[in-house]
């Protein structure tokens, strides 16, 4: 392996400063600067008022909204199974996180998520951690991109094109996954879907290091990113961040470890934290995640019960006919399974009334659902807890003393999409 | 310490202006009877419980029953773990509670948001705009009385433009047997 020299960094931001000091003052207006909400580096419809002093941000009023399409109004007249496709659409770079995340918490307002069959819980699992990869993927590709480093986004993305390959053997799309049902999953994974898997992580392991000798020790990347955007770990708190851009500023939470759910209490993994909190370490972290993402793919492929060709017939599904429907043969030879097909697809699952919040180790964050329900198959209120809305609420905070040129920095760095933001 | 041990000490400490704490699905839900107490409830919750994050709030609409709001507050303090929920109602004709902003500044862009959708109002918040939904948008579209399908609004103007002069397709060609320089449509005026 290389020898790994420290390399002195420049204090970028205090020669901006000085040089900002050594001006002469001159009398004159502070500009406004209206960025997007159509901007490359907005990635999405996130517009950013910015009032400037000539290149210095001195105020910066993010503008959210303009991907906004009612998703908690239109919960509220669904069935709780029919709005798992809307989930897809949240965010749209890890459909296959938000699937699993909504399936959870439906199923523990129905009293079952500690109740799935282990099978489930590992293919769960493993769709969480591809869809993980794969936003990071492009939150890194796009960000590299912004910052100048064009190839890094043609590497992720050849290697995002075999975990969309992945999703669509499971699911049969590569976007639009709606992968998971309610107390289980639309299907099983087909027989070599592992071995996909155990290839995958082979070739990414060769790709991921050579993005690691493109960007970290990159002396432009680690000029551009470091000491810039700033967040101590009062802020991060105060502001509620969560994933990446909470434990980038140091602060060990990760509900796959606090909270444990489905089987990650079974699985080996570390969570990375930063230390400074500024943009570079928010971009380690993500590296790290990825690879820690990867052994908890390798463990799941080698542990996962019935194997990967389920020879032995490991259910993927409760075995509740009141929540999952039941197989096509017995509802066409069986009157009870008929009744019950009939009802779950007719009235929904009959989730009982009360409250529960369900917080999700998304990739971008924690997604959370606030599921109040009266009984019956609709939720009367369905309210998303979207990351990267809260993820951005700190903007008007960070930005200010920033050059113009670092806000594509500080934008990638925080990693949003506005499908989630909006709602 | 569990968030059942917290919910104790929150009642201890305000008596009878919080309920008795319920369970469900192993949450923690306490309700509260002054939303004008919201701001101390919520700010001794984490100065001396340790509840320093403030995860998410919602709002619920209990249509036809009064008082008509429910603001739902989930508390989690990042060093013991424990979750806690506050609920408090507002009633319709008030439709107003105090900011929580002084505790957590992320409720910042959270009390916009139930503004927004829900038209209750957070008095204190120093930026009460609406967030999703455009500037001058009449109506509140979270609420149960507001159709799925929307109501007609006038839109602001700065959303459109005139037409381009070449809209309809300056890069389609029409079926000729001419020669390509005469078929190109950018060669041809745009009042053609």
């Amino acid at each position: 392996m290389a020898q790994v020299q420290d390399i002195e960094i420049r204090d970028s931001a205090g020669r901006v400063a000085k040089a900002v000091d050594d001006l002469p003052d001159i009398q004159g207006d502070r500009m406004v600067l209206n960025m997007g909400p159509s901007h490359p580096a907005t990635h999405g419809v996130l517009r950013i008022v910015l009032e400037l002093d000539g290149e210095t941000i001195t105020k910066a009023d993010p503008d959210v909204g303009y991907l906004h399409r009612g998703d908690e109004k239109i919960a509220e007249n669904m069935t709780y199974t029919q709005f798992i496709p809307y989930t897809d659409r949240l965010d749209y770079l890890s459909p296959l996180a938000n699937n699993v995340a909504y399936a959870l918490a439906v199923e523990k307002a129905l009293g079952i998520h500690d109740k799935l069959p282990p099978r489930c819980q590992y293919i769960r699992v493993m769709c969480c951690e591809l869809a993980r990869i794969s936003s990071h993927l492009l939150g890194l590709g796009a960000f590299a991109m912004d910052v100048g480093a064009v190839t890094v986004f043609l590497l992720v993305f050849t290697e995002r094109e075999k975990i969309y390959n992945l999703a669509e053997a499971a699911s049969g799309a590569r976007l639009t996954t709606t992968y998971t049902r309610i107390g289980g999953l639309m299907r099983d994974i087909p027989p070599t879907w592992c071995d996909q898997v155990r290839q995958f992580i082979k070739e990414f392991t060769v790709a991921l290091a050579e993005v690691e000798v493109l960007l970290t020790r990159n002396r432009i990347w680690v000029d551009r990113l470091r000491d810039l955007g700033h967040i101590s770990k009062e802020m991060a708190i105060d502001y509620a961040l969560s994933g990446p851009n909470l434990r980038g500023s140091g602060i060990e939470w990760d509900l796959r470890k606090k909270q444990p759910y489905l089987c990650y209490k079974d699985l080996e993994f570390d969570i990375p934290v930063g230390s400074v909190g500024d943009c570079y370490d928010r971009y380690l972290v993500r590296m790290e995640e990825m690879r820690q993402s990867m052994r908890i793919l390798e463990q799941c492929v080698n542990k996962i019960p019935g194997g990967a060709a389920n020879e032995i017939k490991e259910p993927v599904n409760i075995a509740d006919g009141k929540v999952t429907l039941p197989s096509k043969e017995k509802v066409l030879s069986s009157m009870e399974e008929l009744i019950h097909q009939f009802m779950i697809v007719t009235e929904g699952v009959n989730v009982p009334p009360g409250e529960v919040y369900f917080g999700h180790e998304n990739p971008k964050g924690e997604l959370g659902f606030y599921i109040n329900s009266q009984g019956g198959g609709v939720p009367y209120r369905l309210k998303i807890r979207a990351p990267s809305f809260v993820n951005l609420s700190i903007l008007g905070e960070l930005m200010p003393g920033a050059m113009i040129s670092d806000v594509p920095v500080i934008l990638g760095s925080l990693d949003f999409v506005m499908g989630e933001s909006d709602r | 310490m569990t968030a059942l041990d917290q919910a104790q000490k929150l009642k201890a400490r305000f008596g009878d202006l919080i309920a008795e704490p319920t369970e469900f699905r192993g949450e923690i839900s306490l309700k509260i009877a002054d939303a004008e107490k919201i701001f101390d409830v919520c700010s001794f919750a984490k100065t001396q419980l340790g509840f320093d994050y403030l995860v998410d709030i919602s709002s619920v609409d209990n249509y036809g029953e009064d008082p008509r709001w429910t603001v739902v507050y989930h508390l989690r303090g990042l060093n013991h773990g424990a979750e806690l929920r506050l609920k408090t109602d507002v009633s319709e004709e008030k439709s107003e509670l105090p900011s929580i902003l002084g505790v957590w500044r992320t409720s910042n862009w959270h009390e916009r948001e139930i503004y927004d959708m829900m038209g209750i109002r957070f008095s204190g918040h120093p930026d009460l705009r609406r967030i999703l939904m455009w500037e001058g948008y009449p109506y509140f579209p979270l609420r149960k009385d507001f159709p799925l399908a929307g109501k007609p609004t006038d839109l602001p103007g700065v959303a459109f433009t005139k037409p381009a002069p070449l809209e309809g397709g300056p890069f389609v060609t029409f079926p000729s047997s001419a020669g390509a320089i005469s078929r190109e449509p950018r060669a041809r005026t745009p009042e053609e």
